[in-house]
């Protein structure tokens, strides 16, 4: 027992010899990956910038009043994009005149009334996977129940009814979030002063939930103004030079014309292809500006 | 007397039982978007392979819809989807992940304030300008001066792979980035204070406990890319062939049914109805993605 071995223990500062720290070494291997990381950021604005320089160079010569209300011609000189506008427009307000409603109905229904039942999580489910559908699915949808089983032909009205079944799930989800944010103490107070549920819902919860649930559904409306690709198939790809009814006749929408023009071979028509997408940006911008002011303005008077 | 001091929401007024299934509907709408999705894919699918054996559809890697002698086999088109969609990855997930390490853990608000509006710009642009961009700038000035003339066209699924990879760019930067911030600041402190560097911090304790969200984030990308359109039908050219080469001209899934629509097919054709086949392939692969994407982030959450 005796003879056992001495303690293991090492004596002190034994293992300073193997305990490399390396901290140079460690220090600069961080330096290259944040040097990494914004390259990455760095990349990004350098394709955002030559897209914007390279835009705005061809479009800008050809942007003028006569552009925006003149209507589209084979001569590129003498081509407008009243058409493209209209339609656009035409589908946008029939998008948010529906998705609306019936948007904040079904989200209202999901966060306020749904108990934790199958029905009400397969509806959950539901809703975030169509969110992942690919757009020109919808427009196989679109052509097979609006175009040719309402009989409503390839308007843009089919259109916007399409569009409507694209954009209702964002607009659930962005509307979700929405009401999800606002405390229960906001619920409890309407309850405590004797309010119905529906009461509580309409008159507290949603006037809390409002500045998040309109910018959500601005974006989205921004989304559906941008989308081309389900309207393919219903039917916006003709060359329009008239004004379009919703209800009858062939339409055109901003996307599209865009796609029109730059598949001509013509230097010419890159340009205004390149106006049309500059008219397409300011729209965006516009829509992006109004969600944040909306944001801002609506809830200066909600603290929580 | 009591019948005075009786409270009015005792018996629950009808409209209140009105306004809940008026809202049950409006959430069950979506149901109806899926059903009528799986209902048309199917039906017309099925009509399609009365003509088309579906195991010369499924195994052929000859597509020629519209030129005789016809063919369809719809690997040429998952080639070259697959393909568009594998180059957009291998671009979006350095930068989208440099991009949420960035937020997550390194920017100070100053660079937060210049980084998001980046990516969120991105995010908001239409597709089809991204299209544009790739024939006007990404082919002329970039792929075809570096790889020479005669190595690559003016349509490839290299242009068409490195928009679209910007385009999902903000997708994985954003879901990744939350799912960084989600992970406890204690985690972190706790390898700080073990001596790491930040960078092993990210490397060691922050990225393996996001590695669900990141997961999550980079399947819905690549979703996200295999159900994009318009930027891809002008980008990648229409020459449905089944290859792996990045500079050759391909032509993707979303595109030959954008193509189908645009041209003057006749609705009954058999090249329209393989319109409807080629959707339903693309449904089901995106929706097993879309599922996929949900599974990981349930399967390896770790609740903090």
């Amino acid at each position: 027992m005796a003879a056992a071995a001495p303690p293991t223990s090492p004596p002190v500062g034994a293992g300073v010899g193997r305990f490399e720290p390396a901290l140079m070494r460690r220090k600069l291997t961080g330096t290259v990956f944040y040097g990494a990381c914004l390259a990455a950021i760095g990349i990004l604005l350098l394709a955002l910038t030559f897209l914007l320089v390279d835009v705005f160079a061809r479009g800008l010569p050809w942007l003028d009043l006569d552009f925006l209300t003149g209507v589209p011609s084979r001569r590129p000189e003498r081509a407008g994009l009243l058409p493209a506008l209209v339609g656009s427009f035409q589908v946008g307000v029939i998008v948010g005149l529906l998705s609306f409603p019936i948007g904040v109905a079904a989200a209202m229904y999901l966060t306020e009334y749904a108990r934790d039942s199958w029905i009400n999580r397969l509806l959950q489910t539901n809703i975030s996977n169509l969110a992942g559908v690919p757009s020109i699915i919808y427009g196989i949808l679109g052509l097979a129940l609006f175009v040719r089983l309402l009989g409503l032909g390839p308007t843009s009205l089919a259109a916007g009814l399409t569009m409507t079944m694209l954009i209702l799930p964002v607009v659930i989800i962005a509307s979700i979030e929405a009401l999800k944010a606002v405390p229960d103490a906001q619920r409890e107070g309407a309850y405590a002063l004797g309010a119905t549920r529906w009461q509580m819902v309409s008159r507290s919860v949603f006037p809390a939930a409002a500045p998040g649930i309109m910018t959500g559904l601005i974006l989205a409306m921004a989304r559906a103004i941008g989308e081309a690709a389900p309207l393919l198939l219903i039917g916006a790809s003709v060359f329009v030079t008239f004004l379009p009814n919703p209800i009858e006749g062939s339409y055109t929408v901003l996307p599209i014309q865009v796609l029109q023009w730059s598949t001509r071979p013509q230097a010419d028509f890159q340009g205004i292809s390149a106006a049309a997408i500059i008219v397409i940006l300011a729209l965006m911008l516009v829509l992006n500006a109004l969600a944040l002011i909306v944001r801002v303005r609506l809830s200066r008077h909600i603290q929580w | 007397m009591t019948s005075a001091a009786r409270p009015l929401t005792r018996r629950r007024p009808r409209t209140e039982r009105i306004i809940e299934v008026l809202l049950f509907l409006s959430a069950a709408l979506g149901v109806v978007t899926t059903i009528g999705i799986v209902l048309v894919l199917a039906f017309e699918t099925l009509e399609f392979f009365r003509e088309v054996n579906p195991i010369a559809f499924f195994t052929g890697t000859l597509w020629s819809a519209s030129i005789q002698p016809r063919a369809f086999g719809v690997l040429a088109l998952v080639s070259g989807t697959i393909l568009v969609a594998g180059i957009a990855l291998i671009i979006a997930i350095p930068l989208g992940l440099l991009s949420a390490v960035l937020l997550a853990d390194y920017a100070s608000p100053r660079v937060r304030t210049l980084v998001k509006p980046i990516l969120e710009t991105i995010a908001g642009i239409p597709t089809i300008v991204l299209g544009f961009f790739a024939v006007n700038v990404i082919s002329p000035q970039l792929l075809i001066p570096i790889l020479g003339k005669q190595n690559i066209g003016g349509f490839s699924a290299l242009a068409g792979g490195i928009v679209v990879g910007l385009l999902v760019t903000p997708l994985i930067a954003s879901i990744s980035e939350d799912a960084m911030r989600a992970v406890p600041r204690g985690m972190r402190e706790g390898a700080y204070a073990m001596g790491a560097t930040k960078f092993e911090v990210v490397r060691k304790v922050v990225f393996p406990a996001a590695i669900s969200g990141i997961m999550a984030s980079i399947i819905l990308a690549m979703s996200r890319a295999i159900g994009e359109t318009m930027a891809v039908l002008l980008a990648v050219g229409t020459k449905p062939q089944f290859t792996l080469d990045p500079t050759e001209s391909v032509q993707t899934m979303t595109a030959f049914i954008a193509q189908i629509s645009l041209g003057e097919t006749a609705q009954g054709s058999i090249e329209f109805k393989s319109l409807f086949a080629v959707g339903a392939t693309l449904f089901v692969l995106t929706l097993a993605l879309n599922l996929l994407s949900g599974w990981f982030v349930r399967k390896f959450r770790t609740a903090y």
